[in-house]
């Protein structure tokens, strides 16, 4: 009896799919429009007419197939699009055995992988690159030591992080916007802000561009179209999806570049931006850097999955994991990135893996939660600059003598920039209330007033060296 | 200073008149007084007169009986709230191209308050943009939009959901513009409809004036007429710092005849709404109205109250709030905020600093309880202060 039931109903099955199959497919569910304008197309296909209820779309008449289970195979028009149907239930894993792997072109001795490497980086560029990382790391020593020393209050430094820093610096236009977290001062670097500005802003003198309002690792330059470093995390992502619209309207050649750290990525406004930028069709590349610490908190701590590079495809956007401490593997990475998003209008994704060897900042002491070893082994066998030294000296481009005088040469420079930010003067007082606003307020003309006013009164508990 | 919150108590005498006047809120058919200031011709900074030349009765659209006076030969045209807002937007969208619009729902809907509608179709889909709904990271794009040259006006659906866009506001907005050195600014406009009535429950009707209020760096205005909305809308907008203007839900859909003229309004200024010389009422957005329908009272009562719409909650237009004080002596501050920590609580620590020895009396306060606001119809009225309590406080301040 129950068989008998089953069979009809398959008969009936057959018979109702074959009736419905001949009949005309429903209209599109959306409307697009052929114009030129590509955000005009993509924003008329997001408006689309409700669904009449209960009318099912069947696919074209090709899948009316007649065997049993290919009638069974329809799909269903949903908001959104057709989705195909599966009688076997299936939940996607939560990630793969094996992980995504990591795009890289030098091995870990610095040997092309390759036999027909990629050409971008030809000896200038390489040269530059180089110095400008071996610029970084001393300057985050000295710095670092500064700061150890009292003669300023906070620092964080990018050891181990310097190829991600300056090779994906190189590969952007002067055009591109930059907004990063607070572990990219290579990127400025090499966008032109000097040793001497570091130090400025470092020690809050008068001629920072600070004006000595922030903390020393929030520098920005409008000139060199770096945004201002701002404390809490991830509030540059959505920002950046900002300056893209932005540039989007102004139809402009160049695209937007945000670094954050894989710490950023549980705050909500990674994924609100990732979400936005491509609904949008924004022309952002995401940089995160991958370094496994978020102060004492491991990736174990900060998410399940695999790592960063997995979610991209969540929000529709092509990702790419990239090996952090190969500077040709993140060189060329950006720079394809940076040319699909400028060309074909979408975000992109850059997992860069790379380990933080130092600290998270002077007031930090990794030691407290991870061993010595694993940081002198990162530091020593994966040193990003170690790597590329033995390249471009494999290449016949540098020496042991020039790698010598090099170091000697930003040493001194770094101490003179930073003795000579300290002799500085101060900020005056008037920079305490100014910019607050785009002119002064009256309440604030009066508080600067009564301050002045308390200052005469008491000169001797006010400090001496801050200009009045 | 403990006397000066002082809770009012209102007599027996009023019972009538209170049960009437509050049968009449409940409805919603209420005709208001509106005092047109007029000689408000040119751009830039202005100075709205003392004494206004007429007097615009219905600022409802929901009264039947309109009166034949206020029809056709007067200069001006009329219109809703929000439509001024609208054609406040739109005027300076097309002055400046860099003008945009960024929230939930404000495209091709129109915004959930109409004050965006037909702006997508004009300008296009990009430059009245539809949002995912994240707050924080649309405001934060907002931000980034505007260091980068473009002019954005964020909406947020209801002011409450900025709440979720507080780290933005507070720590990016309000200080980019100072901790980058003056290199990068911000000259955004945040608005959106908060405030109490419609009955829609503790989180959709908050009062963020009391939160924003201490963030240093931007300026909130808040507007109560179409004349000043569309004046403080293009103010805002023309504005270089981040100006947050607070509209409120229950206000939308008062009508007004403005000028056809262009005008825009100071940001920094208080208006005056009814000059008086026994005590001086400070106030703003919705609770203006209850001020005037109080002063009606008052009048009657043989009492001349002085009403200021005060309109720049940050920071106060002390000028005029002063000249005021230094006049009558007394004053009381009529808010919606809730008693702890709200504009009132701030606004009478500013008086009591700058006019002290001005006052005759200690400075009345009359806010909203520090409640959830209820749902319910009847309890969601006694969580905003009426006009008899206005009355009464005003007795009490004048004995």
């Amino acid at each position: 009896m129950s068989i008998w039931l089953i069979r009809s109903r398959r008969n009936c099955g057959n018979l109702l799919k074959t009736l419905i199959c001949n009949s005309p497919t429903g209209n599109g569910r959306y409307e697009y429009s052929i114009s030129g304008n590509p955000s005009a197309s993509l924003f008329m296909a997001r408006r689309y007419k409700s669904m009449e209820a209960e009318k099912e779309l069947f696919s074209s008449k090709d899948d009316c197939k007649t065997s049993f289970e290919e009638n069974h195979v329809h799909r269903l028009e949903y908001p959104g699009g057709k989705i195909a149907f599966t009688s076997e239930m299936n939940f996607l894993p939560g990630s793969y055995e094996e992980r995504v792997k990591c795009y890289r072109l030098l091995d870990q001795d610095g040997y092309p992988i390759l036999s027909n490497m990629p050409e971008h980086v030809g000896k200038e560029l390489a040269l530059k690159i180089y110095v400008n990382m071996v610029t970084l790391q001393t300057m985050d020593t000295l710095f670092y030591e500064a700061q150890r020393q009292g003669r300023f209050s906070f620092y964080m430094s990018s050891f181990g992080e310097e190829a991600i820093n300056i090779a994906s610096a190189a590969s952007l236009s002067p055009d591109d916007h930059i907004l990063a977290q607070y572990r990219e001062q290579g990127v400025l670097l090499w966008r032109g802000f000097t040793l001497q500005e570091f130090a400025n802003h470092f020690m809050g003198n008068k001629i920072g561009h600070g004006k000595g309002r922030n903390m020393p690792i929030h520098y920005g330059s409008k000139k060199l179209k770096y945004f201002t470093i701002s404390a809490p995390l991830a509030t540059q992502l959505p920002q950046a999806v900002g300056v893209a619209y932005s540039l989007k309207n102004d139809k402009k050649d160049a695209c937007v570049v945000t670094y954050f750290g894989e710490g950023s990525t549980s705050e909500g406004d990674f994924h609100a931006s990732m979400n936005f930028s491509a609904v949008l069709d924004a022309p952002i590349v995401f940089i995160c850097r991958n370094n496994g610490w978020a102060i004492s908190t491991p990736v174990t701590d900060q998410f399940r999955g695999d790592g960063i590079v997995v979610k991209g495809q969540a929000y529709g956007i092509q990702s790419i994991r990239v090996d952090g401490n190969d500077v040709l593997a993140v060189y060329n990475a950006v720079r394809s990135a940076r040319e699909i998003a400028i060309k074909e209008q979408r975000p992109i994704l850059i997992e860069a893996m790379t380990y933080r060897v130092g600290h998270h900042s002077t007031s930090d002491d990794s030691t407290k939660y991870r061993t010595k070893d694993e940081i002198n082994h990162w530091r020593t066998v994966h040193s990003p600059i170690t790597r590329f030294r033995k390249w471009i000296e494999r290449n016949g481009w540098w020496t042991q003598n020039e790698d010598s005088e090099l170091h000697i040469d930003v040493h001194k420079q770094v101490k003179n920039a930073i003795d000579e930010a300290e002799r500085e003067e101060k900020p005056a007082l008037k920079d305490m209330f100014t910019d607050v606003y785009e002119e002064l307020p009256s309440n604030l003309i009066e508080q600067e007033r009564s301050l002045r006013e308390m200052i005469h009164r008491h000169p001797k508990e006010f400090p001496t060296n801050v200009p009045l | 200073m403990a006397s000066i919150y002082q809770p009012v108590r209102a007599t027996t005498t009023l019972t009538s008149s209170t049960l009437s006047s509050r049968r009449s809120l409940t409805e919603r058919k209420v005709s208001f007084v509106v005092l047109r200031s007029g000689g408000v011709k040119d751009s830039g900074l202005k100075r709205i007169c003392c004494r206004g030349d007429q007097f615009v009765t219905n600022a409802v659209a929901a009264k039947a009986d309109t009166p034949a006076e206020s029809t056709a030969s007067k200069p001006g045209h009329e219109l809703l709230l929000f439509e001024a807002l609208r054609e406040g937007l739109e005027e300076e969208m097309e002055r400046d191209a860099r003008v945009c619009v960024i929230g939930e729902d404000v495209g091709h809907y129109g915004g959930s308050y109409k004050v965006t509608k037909g702006l997508a179709d004009k300008y296009g889909d990009l430059r009245v943009l539809d949002t995912p709904i994240a707050e924080n990271s649309f405001t934060g794009m907002g931000i980034g939009a505007a260091m980068t040259g473009l002019r954005p006006i964020i909406e947020g659906m209801n002011m409450g959901f900025l709440l979720l866009a507080f780290n933005q506001i507070s720590n990016n907005c309000g200080m980019l513009h100072y901790t980058s050195g003056g290199q990068f600014k911000i000259p955004v406009v945040i608005r959106g409809p908060g405030g109490v009535g419609r009955q829609l429950g503790a989180e959709h009707s908050q009062r963020l004036e009391s939160y924003f209020q201490s963030i240093p760096g931007i300026q909130m205005v808040a507007c109560s007429t179409p004349y000043n909305a569309k004046g403080l809308m293009k103010a805002a907008i023309r504005s270089d710092n981040p100006v947050i203007l607070f509209e409120h839900v229950l206000l939308y859909n008062l009508k007004e005849r403005i000028p056809d003229e262009e005008y825009v309004l100071s940001l920094e200024e208080a208006e005056m709404v009814r000059p008086g010389e026994h005590v001086t009422i400070l106030t703003y957005s919705r609770m203006r109205y209850h001020v005037m329908q109080a002063a009606k009272t008052l009048v009657n009562k043989g009492y001349d109250p002085e009403v200021i719409d005060i309109r720049s909650l940050k920071p106060f237009d002390l000028y005029t709030i002063g000249n005021s004080i230094k006049k009558t002596h007394r004053v009381l501050i009529v808010e919606e905020c809730m008693r702890t920590g709200g504009i009132g609580a701030s606004l009478t620590a500013a008086i009591t600093e700058n006019f002290n020895d001005y006052l005759d009396a200690p400075i009345m306060c009359l806010s909203s309880q520090d409640v959830p606001t209820p749902y319910a119809g009847t309890l969601e009225e006694w969580t905003v202060v009426q006009p008899p309590q206005i009355v009464a406080a005003v007795e009490q301040l004048c004995q």
